[in-house]
Order: structure tokens, then C-alpha cells, then sequence
């Protein structure tokens, strides 16, 4: 809708796409700073001169650089190595994988490339580069300062391994248990037109106003005695549900549920019910009608909402850091043990590096799920 | 849908609401009022030192938790104590001191006032931010070529989905000591500065993180009902000698009214609970929230005591807080559902 009423002016175009890019700087520098403090040399992370942060002469000093062959060339690998992940990868996933796991086709395949590509691009090129540099002469001199070395402390020595597995146990856990219970309560609450169905919903909306201190304060002493409170009826099974990964899962399950099922409610109020009723009319029960004819048609609404339930799950600090002990600790509480040590500046890399690790995979969802955040919101949020 | 299918379908889910939220909701409750200490006794002690000719002696009483012979665990009584933990969290007789002498200033140096003052001032000074920067951006976005909508709506989405703790301290990082934004601030201003080592900057850092978090979440949801302007709408506002603001303030900005709304309730309802930024920021000894004060009570002290009943109080009263601050939202809500209705 061009028309001459509405055509700007230029400078209000100017002043708009000025706007724009100083939010964008704005948005990502803080996130691509610590990203390229994490590959520098603790002298080199905290410069006070931009410029040495960026290109690290200390780091590069000590042996530790990329000449030019290795940025052209490893820039080169990365974009066919992105291009095939978006173009080739789903069809071989598509081909190779049996109809109707196709989700877990999708899991083998990306694990499967995750593996190949940390091989070739962290085993294989340095070599191939480190023998091409040495006879390329003054193209073969590094020129940026670049480690990997406070990423293979933290994953390997500080064994930051060990609380990625608990962050995915606890997160695939929250999404998939949070997404089954919430699903059969979102298309009840959807399709009940009652009163009690509309006095859950508030009742959901006060629950999500909570602070979490509030719950962890109710639990917490129950959680350390559990023991010995469950032992009339579990005997001496009876486990201590402090340090549990299962019960932090169940107690973010149900922090997450008010959200879930009014996300959920809105995407199964936008799918006809005409097409449950026309089953019902064909003989199917309320759960059959479910099954056989909303489950098919529900996985967009149900993405975005494990999109925000793995968010929940993978972002949480306060419950995870309150009710798991350090054996069992996940990612994002296990960084605070990096700020009581942090005397040098060495584990404040370390610590830098820690929390590169834990945005990279949000990063990947956000690239992957892009669409279905923004249209999961707005579906949530314009329907109301 | 009968009652019985529909309580099936919900069940699950108001089950786990029931157990985990409105259960430990009564637990904190009832746990305010109450107290749990281990059982003292107090036992006489012997210590002898070796000294010259005969032994250095001497008794003292030393008061001891008793330990249970069965378990090995120190016993514990419970005992109500009625306001007591409100008390000792609320601190009254500083806070009416601080008020008899006269100096206001006192109050704010008592750990529950300190809190409950940043935690109310974050929260309605970072509203009206969060809602205008999110209004800009998704104005400005909409203006923008077609191309470039892709890439910034994901450059945009980055603050959002970040974890709350990692994006407080990626600001950090740039702050903290001679930071590279303090360093550029230095040279700038010609003066050394220390962005940590007074509240009021601290602050200042936090409320900027909580507007850089949480305005792309506004943003997106503004998008998406710039989208459903009625065009007919604003072009007859445009013959009517509209100007581009008187649009924006007559036309735009009423259709958004219910978005922003619904992002007004649910930033009240985060920034309340604000805590990853205190952890983020490590500003404990300059700036705490009351979620903070909450998760401090209940995270063990040096002796691996857990002060759960104070955390039980100054929980109920954060509680009572949230309620005020909802409480005109929701008044709202339940009008137009009524109005609705008839």
C-alpha cells in the first residue's frame, strides 16, 4: 500500500533505519562480544582496547593464530557446511529415515552432523591448514589471535559435560511431559464452554503470576525430608526427592503449566470443531475424536509451545539451583561455581567461555524455529 | 463436552497445579508462622591442657544440639511463634526508629525495605520503557524493506530467548573493571569510573538489561498487530488532515491498546519476580530483589542451616505484593468478561 498519502518523507526513512540499526548493534553486541572473548587469551579479553579483543596479539603471540588461508578457507568450509545442513540434510533425513519417525530421524541426523563436524573442523582442518600455511609464506603468517583452549578447559577438564547431560535430562523431560499434560488439558479447556473451565483458566493466570522463590520456599522442606515422610507408604524405597532430577522436572512441569494450556487452549480454539464433531458423528469417542483427528492437525501449536517449555526448562537458574545438589547440577546454576573461583582471569575466560557454550544451542533453536517463535506468540497473544 | 470427558482431559494438569503450586502455596503458609529449631541442652564440659605439675582443668557449660541415638540426625522441635518470622524479616522496630528520627533514608538500609523498594521502582520504571521501545522497534521494522525483516526480527529475538543469567552477564563482562565500555567511557569522560562499586550505577545497568530482555518480546507481539490495522481506518484518518503522530496517537496506537495490556500484566508479572539479573550482575551487597531475599533465606549458611521460616515470610509477603500489583489488571479483566457476558 504505496499510496502518495502515506509515502514518508525521506528523513523520517533515514531516521527509521537508523533507529534499526543501533537496536540491532545494540541487541547483539553484548552476545557476539562474549562470543569472541571466549576464543582470546585472558589478556587479550579484557583489553580496554576494542581492537585488541578483536584481533588478540597476546593470543596470537603465543602461537595461537589463524592466517589468512585458514579465515578464507575455514569461512569457505562453514558456508557449504551450513548450505548442506539446510539443503542436502533434510532430504537424506526424509529418505533414510522410516515413515512415521520422522522426528527421530530428524535427532539421528543432526547428532550424526553435529559429530561429522566437530571431527573435520576441529580434527582434520587445523592439520590440513597447518601444513598448507607452512609453504604459503607471507599468506601463511597468522594475523588473528584465536584459541580454543578455555572451551576444552571447561567441557573436558571442568567436566561441564556432565551438567549439559542434566540441562538436557531435566529439559527433555520438562518439554515433553509439560507438552502431553498440557495438550489434553488445552483441548478440554477449548472446547468446554463452562464456567469451571473459564475459572481454571484465572486460576492458571494467578498460578503464573507466582514468584518461584514462593513455590521452592513450600517445597524445599518437604523435598529434604521426603525420605522419611514417604516411608509409611513406600517403605524403604522411599527416596529423597531433594537432588532428584525427576522431581525438579515434575516441579517445572507444573510452574510451566498455566502458561502451556492457555497457549495451548488458543491453538486448539483456532481448529475448527467441526472436525471433532464430525468424528464424534462417525462414532468416536471424545479421546478417539483426539487422537485420530486433532493430533494430526495440532503439531504447529505444539512446537512453539515446547519451544517456550524448553526455554523454561534450559533458562531456569533459581529452581534447578535450589532443589539439585552439585553432583546433579545443571548448566546455567553450575556457572554461579565459576563466579565464587573467578580469582583469576583466567576462569573469568573460563566462565566466559561456559556461557558461550550455553547460548550456542538456543542460538541453533532460534536459527531453526524462527517462524514458529514469532507466529507462536502472536497466535498466543492477538487471540488472546 | 460432559463434565466426566472434560475432567479427564484436565485431570493431569490441574493435578500438578494442585500438588506442586497451590499445595506448597498453603505449605509456605502455614510454615510462616511456624519455626523449626534444632533441641539444645546445655551439658557440662571438661577440658584439661597439660600443665606443669598437675593438668590444667577447667569447666565450662556449652549448650549442644541433641542428637537423635537412632538416626544421628540433631533433633528438631517445632513450635508456633505467630508473627514472629514477619518480624524478624520486616524488621518494624529499625523501621519505625528510622521514622521517629526522622531520617527516611534509614529505612532503605534494612534488607526487606532495600529490596521491596528496588523491586517495586524496577518494575514500573522498566514498564513504560519496555512498552515504547517495543512500540519503536516494531514501528520502525514494519517500515523496513521486506528483505530485511528476516534477518532482524532474529537479530531481535536474540535478548529474548537468551538465558536471563548469561545475557545479565554478557552486559557485565563489558562493564566490569576496565571493561571495554567502561574503558571507552573513561576515555571519553576523562575520569575513572568503577560501574560496580556504587548501587545507583548497578542499577542503572540493570534496568537497561531488563528493556534490552524483554522489549523484543513486546516487539514481536507489536508486529504482528501492526499487521491488522485497518488500512480504510487510517487512510480516512489521513483525509481528515491527520498528521503522522495524531495517526499514530488516534488511530494505531488504540487498535495495539489490548497488546499492550497483555504485555503491561505480563511484564508486572516477571519483572516482580526479578532475580537472574541479581545473580547476573553479582549486585547482592548493592542491590537485591525480594525473590532474591527469598532464594538467600533459603540457600544454606556456613553451618548448613536453611532459615526456612524467614524464607516462608518474606515469600507471603512478596506474595502480597504481586496481589496489589494484579489486582487492578485482573479488576479489569473480570469487567470485561462480565460486560462480555451480558
Amino acid at each position: 500500500m504505496a499510496s502518495k498519502a502515506t509515502a514518508q518523507p525521506l528523513s523520517l526513512k533515514i531516521a527509521s533505519g537508523a533507529f534499526l540499526a543501533f537496536w540491532c548493534v545494540l541487541a547483539a553486541f553484548p552476545i557476539a562480544w562474549i562470543a569472541v572473548m571466549s576464543v582470546k587469551s585472558p589478556r587479550d579479553a579484557f583489553a580496554a582496547s576494542a581492537w585488541d579483543v578483536i584481533t588478540g596479539p597476546v593470543t596470537r603471540d603465543s602461537g595461537n593464530g589463524l592466517s589468512f588461508i585458514d579465515i578464507a578457507l575455514g569461512l569457505t568450509f562453514l558456508f557449504f557446511a551450513v548450505r548442506w545442513a539446510f539443503t542436502r540434510l533434510p532430504r537424506m533425513v526424509e529418505q533414510f529415515s522410516p515413515p512415521g519417525f520422522i522426528v527421530l530421524g530428524w535427532l539421528v541426523g543432526s547428532a550424526v552432523y553435529g559429530i561429522l563436524f566437530v571431527l573435520i573442523f576441529f580434527g582434520v582442518l587445523p592439520s590440513v591448514f597447518g601444513a598448507l600455511n607452512s609453504i604459503a609464506g607471507p599468506l601463511g603468517t597468522p594475523i588473528l589471535g584465536l584459541t580454543t583452549e578455555h572451551y576444552v578447559a571447561v567441557w573436558a577438564e571442568n567436566q561441564f559435560y556432565r551438567n549439559f547431560m542434566n540441562s538436557m535430562i531435566v529439559t527433555a523431560g520438562v518439554v515433553t511431559i509439560s507438552l502431553t499434560v498440557g495438550t489434553l488439558a488445552g483441548y478440554g479447556l477449548a472446547r468446554s464452554g463452562s464456567n469451571l473451565a473459564f475459572w481454571l483458566l484465572i486460576l492458571a493466570l494467578v498460578f503464573r503470576a507466582l514468584p518461584h522463590s514462593v513455590l521452592v520456599a513450600g517445597y524445599l522442606p518437604w523435598f529434604i525430608n521426603s525420605a522419611e515422610i514417604l516411608r509409611p507408604i513406600f517403605g524403604d524405597l522411599s527416596p529423597t526427592l531433594y537432588g532428584q532430577p525427576w522431581a525438579v522436572i515434575a516441579v517445572l512441569v507444573s510452574i510451566n503449566q498455566p502458561f502451556t494450556i492457555w497457549m495451548l487452549r488458543s491453538f486448539f480454539q483456532n481448529i475448527p470443531s467441526e472436525l471433532d464433531e464430525a468424528a464424534r458423528v462417525d462414532g468416536c469417542s471424545h479421546f478417539q475424536a483426539f487422537r485420530r483427528v486433532i493430533m494430526p492437525v495440532m503439531w504447529p501449536g505444539v512446537i512453539t509451545t515446547g519451544l517456550f517449555s524448553f526455554l523454561l526448562g534450559y533458562n531456569d537458574f533459581l529452581v534447578t539451583a535450589l532443589l539439585l545438589d552439585a553432583q546433579n547440577q545443571t548448566m546455567v546454576p553450575a556457572i554461579a561455581g565459576y563466579f565464587n573461583r573467578e580469582t583469576t582471569t583466567t576462569d573469568q575466560v573460563e566462565a566466559v567461555a561456559a556461557a558461550v557454550s550455553i547460548t550456542a544451542p538456543l542460538f541453533l533453536l532460534v536459527m531453526v524455529f524462527q517462524r514458529q517463535i514469532v507466529s507462536g506468540l502472536t497466535a498466543g497473544a492477538v487471540k488472546g | 463436552m460432559k463434565f466426566k470427558t472434560f475432567f479427564w482431559f484436565v485431570a493431569p494438569s490441574v493435578f500438578m497445579m494442585l500438588l506442586f503450586i497451590a499445595a506448597p502455596l498453603v505449605s509456605v503458609f502455614i510454615q510462616s508462622f511456624q519455626i523449626t529449631q534444632p533441641v539444645m541442652q546445655q551439658i557440662e564440659v571438661e577440658t584439661c591442657t597439660p600443665g606443669f605439675l598437675t593438668q590444667t582443668c577447667t569447666t565450662e557449660i556449652k549448650t549442644v544440639p541433641v542428637i537423635d541415638g537412632e538416626t544421628g540426625r540433631t533433633q528438631t522441635t517445632t513450635a508456633w511463634v505467630g508473627l514472629q518470622s514477619y518480624k524478624n524479616v520486616l524488621q518494624m522496630d529499625k523501621f519505625w526508629a528510622a521514622i521517629g528520627s526522622g531520617n527516611w533514608g534509614d529505612i532503605l538500609q534494612i534488607d526487606f525495605w532495600k529490596a521491596l523498594r528496588f523491586t517495586l521502582m524496577y518494575t514500573l520504571v522498566t514498564l513504560p520503557l519496555v512498552v515504547g521501545v517495543g512500540l519503536m522497534i516494531a514501528l520502525a521494522v514494519n517500515n523496513a524493506a521486506k528483505v530485511l525483516r528476516g534477518p532482524v526480527i532474529f537479530v531481535s529475538l536474540l535478548p529474548f530467548i537468551i538465558t536471563p543469567v548469561i545475557g545479565a552477564l554478557s552486559i557485565y563482562w563489558l562493564f566490569v573493571g576496565d571493561g571495554i565500555l567502561t574503558a571507552m567511557l573513561e576515555r571519553w569522560l576523562d575520569r575513572d569510573i568503577a560501574m560496580f562499586a556504587q548501587a545507583w550505577t548497578i542499577e542503572l545497568l540493570i534496568y537497561f538489561y531488563r528493556v534490552w530482555h524483554v522489549a523484543p518480546f513486546a516487539f514481536v507481539i507489536f508486529y504482528a498487530g501492526l499487521q491488522t490495522v485497518n488500512m480504510d481506518t487510517l487512510e480516512s484518518a489521513i483525509i481528515d488532515g491527520a498528521n503522522r503522530f495524531e495517526r499514530l496517537r488516534y488511530v494505531i496506537v488504540p487498535h495495539l491498546m489490548p497488546l499492550i495490556i497483555f504485555i503491561a500484566l505480563i511484564h508486572l508479572m516477571d519483572c516482580y519476580r526479578a532475580f537472574d539479573e541479581i545473580i547476573g550482575f553479582r549486585s547482592e551487597a548493592y542491590v537485591t530483589s525480594l525473590q532474591w531475599l527469598t532464594f538467600d533465606f533459603l540457600t544454606p549458611d556456613d553451618a548448613g542451616n536453611r532459615a526456612i521460616s524467614r524464607a516462608a515470610a518474606s515469600a507471603m509477603l512478596t506474595m502480597i505484593g504481586i496481589v496489589f500489583l494484579l489486582i487492578l489488571p485482573l479488576r479489569r479483566t473480570w469487567r470485561d468478561h462480565k460486560g462480555g457476558a451480558h
